[in-house]
């Protein structure tokens, strides 16, 4: 017998009788969503900014981020920033971007993680090797807590998909937080309204 | 060596033990906050507990409806009933790509299949990519923690480490400077590592989708930059549908850390164009383990580490005093079950005090499970021989009237007028404690002059 059967046949001897799945209902709160966002997301040492059109995005990243350095838009509204450049079909060669700039679906406001796929990533290892990432999240984007978002996520056919809440980030020395650990050393939430 | 034995060597510190302590202790508060500010949290706790009884009871078909999802997408499904053959499974796909290099996030399965030593015995030079993983694997340690691998080490013994292994200037112990250079050194090898394995914390049955949880991005890092992806599972990680991953993560950080939410969690679906995807699925007694009333809800545990922060025995002792890849009190309710002689000792590093079943987020009953192994521990004879004599004695002692009193008065007698008898090392009750001074008379004499006159 392999180990497969093995283990199935096991299971299924040793396995108890069915114990039902719970509904599930769980409540909302009062706070103002975008606001709890706001909070929660600096909290855990995001940077929020809020814009009223995409013009503002670009002054705001011409401003603060080093042209001689490589940024990576991969949304199509922020042509000013970026280039529009394809991207080469290695990610070992995003190794020395400085910013990602990504449109993330939505955003979660009992913990300020944002949804995004790899649809909308560039390369799946972009948010990830990116030394600063940057999201543009539509203000209307904002659900309460992970409950909505995955009932937003039912049907959704991505191949890879990630909530990213906040720059990466450790404690492992001493409990004492850094940022940057192997992502992103720093997180930047563009809400915008639309 | 056994808890005790290894506890009383981490215990000559006391400062250090002082300190451990209060790092573990602020944790668990931090995990307080984080509740208290969740509406619903004790809902969410008891719905996970929910979830995980009906995993259990239908996971046959659950484990079928992962594989067949999984297959769909492409990911070759593994199946291993023991350590040995996880670990064959995953030098068998690292010896197909011939690579010698690899990198790996925090799996706690890797870590009780004892997957690095396998491989560096096969010539894999596997890095841990954790940064605290990579610190206790540069002193050639276990981690101490499942959630906090190296919360045993100060940050001065950190810079140290690093000045030997990564060139560090000596006697720099800054947290941020040590982090970035451990940041440098692990992105050579993720640059340069074609086969990344990751653990799981869910198995999406509906969806055949796995989900790794990191603050880091160690592992997306890692499995993105590669060729190969290696997931590896225990079978009890199985959720039925994607909308169960918001009761969990909800509950997983938060009890870890006090977080709301760790900074990543990647949903694992399909591998990337050109990338290799696999799901090693190990059984390794938990089949075994359903098939038992009073210990079938271990199986249920989500790894967060909230049992190890409130735990007094654990803040005090250390995670390497219980010999074991999980320490901690639910280590205590596993590590017996795949090897009673070897673990026998540690469902009695505890004082029963429940805390650990009060902050479990699925409910797990760890301090009743953790009594009810001491029951069977020494009904199958595994108690070590001065635990096996003493509960004789008790048992002859408690049994018998006569005997009780006599030993009542003796003991009365005893530390009263010959308190070397019982103050003495050979009593390890007496470590640390003074031994109470004996009252004149039992309750039963006393009960006899004052209520019978009455």
């Amino acid at each position: 017998m392999s180990s497969r059967e093995k283990i199935l046949a096991a299971v299924h001897a040793n396995q108890p009788d069915v114990s039902p799945l719970p509904e599930l209902h769980f409540s909302i709160g009062e706070e103002n969503h975008v606001d709890r966002f706001k909070t929660v997301l600096a909290g855990i040492g995001g940077h929020v900014v809020e814009v009223a059109n995409w013009n503002q995005i670009s002054e705001f990243i011409t401003l603060n981020f080093s042209e001689s350095k490589r940024i990576v838009n991969t949304i199509p509204e922020l042509t000013a920033v970026g280039g529009s450049k394809a991207l080469e079909n290695d990610p070992h060669l995003l190794e020395d971007v400085d910013l990602a700039i990504l449109h993330g679906h939505f955003g979660v406001a009992e913990n300020g993680a944002i949804w995004i796929t790899e649809d909308r990533m560039g390369d799946r290892a972009l948010p990830f090797i990116t030394q600063h990432l940057a999201f543009v999240i539509d203000k209307k984007e904002i659900v309460p807590n992970l409950h909505e978002a995955y009932s937003r996520l039912e049907t959704s056919t991505h191949q890879f998909g990630t909530f990213i809440a906040g720059p990466s980030k450790t404690a492992d020395i001493e409990q004492s937080l850094v940022l940057g650990a192997h992502g992103p050393k720093s997180l930047l939430v563009f809400l915008i309204e639309r | 060596m056994n808890h005790a034995e290894l506890a009383d060597h981490f215990n000559k510190d006391e400062s250090r033990v002082d300190w451990h302590d209060k790092t573990l202790w602020y944790i668990r508060e931090k995990r307080d906050k984080a509740a208290w500010q969740t509406p619903d949290w004790e809902l969410l706790r008891s719905t996970a507990s929910q979830i995980k009884n009906n995993v259990l009871s239908n996971l046959h078909e659950y484990l079928l409806q992962f594989e067949r999802k999984a297959q769909q997408h492409g990911v070759t499904v593994h199946w291993a009933s023991t350590p040995e053959e996880h670990n064959q499974i995953v030098y068998s796909i690292i010896q197909k790509h011939g690579v010698s290099n690899i990198v790996k996030s925090k799996s706690m399965l890797t870590e009780e299949c004892h997957l690095n030593e396998y491989l560096s015995r096969h010539g894999i030079d596997v890095v841990d990519t954790d940064l605290g993983e990579r610190i206790v694997q540069l002193a050639d340690e276990p981690p101490s923690h499942i959630v906090l691998p190296c919360i045993h080490w100060k940050k001065e013994e950190i810079g140290e480490l690093f000045h030997k292994h990564l060139g560090t200037p000596k006697g720099n112990a800054d947290p941020q400077f040590l982090t970035a250079a451990a940041r440098e050194h692990l992105r050579q090898r993720f640059m340069t590592s074609k086969v990344a394995i990751t653990g799981v914390n869910f198995g999406v049955a509906e969806t055949g989708e796995v989900v790794v949880c990191t603050n880091e991005g160690n592992a997306d890092l890692g499995v993105q930059l590669a060729d190969v992806h290696i997931a590896c599972m225990g079978i009890e990680k199985i959720i039925p549908q994607r909308k169960h991953l918001g009761v969990f993560l909800r509950l997983l950080a938060r009890s870890a850390t006090g977080q709301p939410i760790t900074t990543y969690s990647s949903h694992f679906r399909k591998a990337r164009e050109g990338q290799e995807m696999h799901i090693v699925l190990v059984d390794n007694g938990r089949s075994e383990r359903l098939a038992s009333d009073d210990f079938r809800n271990a199986l249920k545990c989500i790894r967060c580490g909230a049992c190890f922060n409130t735990c007094p025995v654990y803040r005090r002792s250390g995670g390497h005093s219980y010999h074991t890849a999980v320490a901690g009190p639910i280590g205590s309710i596993l590590a017996p079950g795949l090897d009673m002689k070897q673990h026998g000792d540690l469902p009695f590093a505890s004082t029963l005090c429940g805390s650990c079943t009060h902050v479990c987020p699925v409910k797990i009953d760890i301090h009743d499970q953790l009594f009810k192994w001491r029951q069977v521990i020494v009904q199958k004879g595994y108690a070590s021989v001065s635990k096996k004599a003493g509960m004789k004695l008790m048992t002859l002692v408690l049994s018998n009237p006569s005997v009780y009193k006599i030993a009542g008065a003796t003991g009365r007698w005893l530390i009263k007028y010959l308190p070397f008898v019982v103050n003495n090392r050979l009593n390890s009750w007496y470590k640390q404690r003074e031994m109470p001074t004996a009252p004149k008379q039992s309750f039963n004499e006393w009960y006899n002059q004052n209520r019978k006159q009455s």
